[in-house]
């Protein structure tokens, strides 16, 4: 598929990059890691670029493009973003990554495919636009866009923001509703949207694979890790303490957040946090006026920013059926 | 051997919840199924396994210990501890079930872990055997048999019935108390047995090499270079630790308002940055060393103080939830290929 494993291989020969950032062959055909190669051999054996490859590398690229020399990284369009926005926030030095941009149909998820009945899948092809699954227990078709994730299925843009060269076709921006969910929740009463959350929210585990997934949350000590915050809680005192540490990472996220969707993909326990950061977009869009997070190298977020045509504070108020 | 019809389910849990709290497989609002207190109308799930193992109805994931007050210019000690009603948990598949005498390994040996005793001695523990076993399941290669599985009931469920077998005293108790149960053939489940052992050997798992791991394997495997491969993904999360039916490692935090102080455990991830962190600094600096102790935790140290039995049961849900798709089989097929 548009030739990305041969172009690790060719960036790697030709000594154009020391390091490689894709992702490497698992047990089965799904289980993909991301992993850093250094020579064309280890490549050749292990690396993949598949329908499974969902994991964003942007955030890698903190540690990788300090490591010295030059780091290549595959970056899908929804990597770009949160690429961008790290250059931005000065953690990846731009200088030392070559991007691959490369265009995505869209990625499969297995917990997805899981929950369509499917178990003991042994493998997963494309025919035709559809997905052919076989398992141990016989086989199924599936339409291509019920095997993507959530992220996928409501993919914001095609359109890469950042690259040094391009595989594939630079695409546009899509309309796939991804904030109808949200206005759905904005149609409840304030004690049915106060129920929802809780409900959810009552499933974390607290085991902060959203947080640490997440290219915008690349804090040193996490305010939650800091035992000198006050605030540090590896569990949560009471029921609301666990509401609290979701509230407080969208507001620290809030306008820098590029939606890439990382944080719902990797949720244990199937929690959709997209919804709470789709939420502050919708709202920023509608106070400050359109914005994307990581679209640009040049924009300041709508909330570091000030300017006079800034919405007055009390608006959230009003907003929120108060005084 | 007992049985009763899958269609009667319903009574029978009634049956059980009459007695005691109950505890089975549902379908949370996500789909994914969790055990949960058993109410009428609430339907058992037909997944193979439940998201969150069955250890949280043992080692919750925070538990109060003790709790102090002021009173009148002195420190009063608070007893926050509940004695816990009697409880079944029905459902538990046999990878789980083998992880609670795991967890007994350590919470049972001196010094008595006594919340941890009292929810073992308060808990009526029913089975469930396997017949749609995923990919991802290893439980073979760690010696549990999935049509097997102990506990104080094993159950089959098969062809619309549900049997059903005591194994302990306790189980017998149960047993005699619901009457809706009706006898049948010792060998009722032999077919069933027999078909699922067959798949189990069928899994892209059921060969996995463990010859390379267990007691004594320390100095070879410490210092492997593949830890840094092996490890430089890992987010350094805790979800392959939380759910984890054997992960029992908790830390003592306190919450305190100023006059009074509660003093709770909550589950801990070796995974985390500050783990074990000491007044001198932190004994695992980087992810490589805590990465590498989750697993030869595990692999090497549990052998080697507990008869040699692995602290993994192969329930393959560290495979199933890892973000980046690392794991157990990947360190042990990793590591195990060039052990001398
Ligand atoms: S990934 Fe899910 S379970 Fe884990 S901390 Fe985040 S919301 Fe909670
Ligand atoms: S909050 Fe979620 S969607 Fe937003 S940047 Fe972080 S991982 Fe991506
Ligand atoms: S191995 Fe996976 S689940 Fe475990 S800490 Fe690392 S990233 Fe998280
Ligand atoms: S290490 Fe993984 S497979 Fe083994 S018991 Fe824990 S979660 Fe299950
Ligand atoms: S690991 Fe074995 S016992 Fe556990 S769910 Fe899978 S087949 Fe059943």
């Amino acid at each position: 598929m548009q030739g990305v494993k041969e172009k690790a291989i060719e960036l790697l020969r030709s000594k154009s990059v020391d390091r490689v950032v894709g992702w490497k062959a698992g047990e089965f055909f799904y289980d993909l890691t991301p992993a850093v190669f250094t020579s064309v051999p280890e490549v050749e054996q292990s690396f993949v670029w598949s329908v499974f490859c969902a994991a964003n590398l942007s955030k890698y690229l903190i540690a990788e493009s300090r490591r010295g020399g030059k780091v290549a990284a595959f970056l899908k369009p929804c990597d770009t973003y949160s690429f961008v926005q790290l250059v931005k926030e000065h953690r990846i030095l731009r200088e030392n990554v070559h991007v691959v941009g490369v265009q995505c149909a869209g990625m499969c998820d297995m917990e997805t495919i899981r929950s369509h009945g499917l178990s003991a899948v042994t493998s997963v092809a494309e025919q035709d636009g559809a997905l052919r699954v076989e398992t141990l227990y016989g086989a199924r078709t599936l339409d291509r866009k019920d095997a993507l994730g959530e992220k996928c299925r409501t993919c914001k843009s095609k359109k890469l923001a950042v690259y040094d060269e391009l595989l594939g076709e630079q695409g546009c921006d899509e309309d796939n509703g991804r904030f109808l969910e949200v206005a759905r929740i904005e149609a409840m009463t304030p004690e049915e949207r106060f129920a929802f959350w809780r409900g959810e929210l009552s499933r974390c585990i607290r085991c902060n694979a959203c947080r640490n997934v997440c290219p915008a949350c690349s804090c040193e000590t996490c305010v939650f890790d800091n035992p000198d915050s006050g605030l540090r809680n590896k569990a949560a005192a009471d029921a609301f303490e666990e509401n609290l540490f979701h509230i407080i990472r969208a507001f620290h996220v809030a306008s820098r957040c590029t939606d890439c969707g990382e944080c719902t993909r990797v949720c244990p326990q199937h929690i959709p946090l997209h919804l709470l950061n789709r939420k502050f977009i919708k709202d920023i869009n509608g106070l400050y006026g359109p914005y994307q997070a990581g679209a640009d190298f040049d924009t300041k977020p709508p909330l570091m920013d000030f300017t006079l045509h800034d919405p007055e504070p009390s608006q959230a108020a009003v907003r929120g059926g108060g005084v | 051997m007992k049985q009763i019809a899958k269609t009667e389910l319903d009574t029978l849990f009634a049956a059980i919840t009459a007695e005691q709290k109950l505890y089975i497989p549902a379908d949370d609002s996500a789909g994914q199924a969790q055990f949960t207190l058993w109410r009428p109308g609430l339907a058992l799930s037909g997944r193979l396994n439940t998201a969150r193992s069955a250890k949280d109805l043992f080692f919750p994931q925070v538990e109060n210990l003790v709790g102090f007050r002021m009173h009148a210019g002195a420190i009063e000690r608070v007893e926050t501890r509940e004695e816990p009603e009697d409880f079944v948990i029905f459902g538990v598949r046999a990878c789980d079930c083998r992880s609670f005498s795991i967890l007994d390994r350590v919470f049972l040996s001196e010094p008595v872990d006594t919340f941890y005793q009292m929810r073992r001695a308060h808990a009526t523990v029913v089975t469930l055997a396997c017949t749609r076993p995923e990919e991802t399941c290893f439980c073979a290669a760690m010696g549990v048999d999935a049509a097997d599985p102990a506990g104080d009931v094993t159950c089959w469920l098969e062809d619309g019935t549900l049997l059903w077998r005591a194994n302990t005293e306790k189980g017998e108790a149960l047993t005699e108390k619901l009457p809706m149960l009706r006898p049948c053939p010792a060998d009722a489940a032999d077919a069933q047995q027999a078909r699922t052992r067959a798949l189990m050997q069928k899994l892209p798992l059921a060969k996995l090499d463990l010859s390379a791991f267990g007691a004594g394997k320390t100095r070879a495997l410490f210092d492997r270079p593949e830890w840094a491969s092996l490890s430089e993904a890992c987010l350094g999360c805790g979800t392959c630790t939380f759910v984890c039916p054997t992960c029992q490692c908790y830390d003592v935090e306190e919450f305190r308002d100023g006059s009074s102080v509660r003093r709770f455990r909550c589950w801990d991830s070796c995974m985390y940055s500050d783990f074990t962190k000491m007044s001198a600094g932190q004994p695992r600096p980087t992810q490589r060393e805590r990465f590498r102790q989750r697993f030869l935790h595990k692999l090497v140290y549990f052998p080697e103080n507990n008869d040699g039995v692995f602290g993994c049961v192969g329930c393959g849900r560290c495979l199933a939830k890892c973000p980046i798709h690392m794991n157990i089989v990947k360190v042990i097929k990793t590591l195990g290929v060039t052990h001398a």
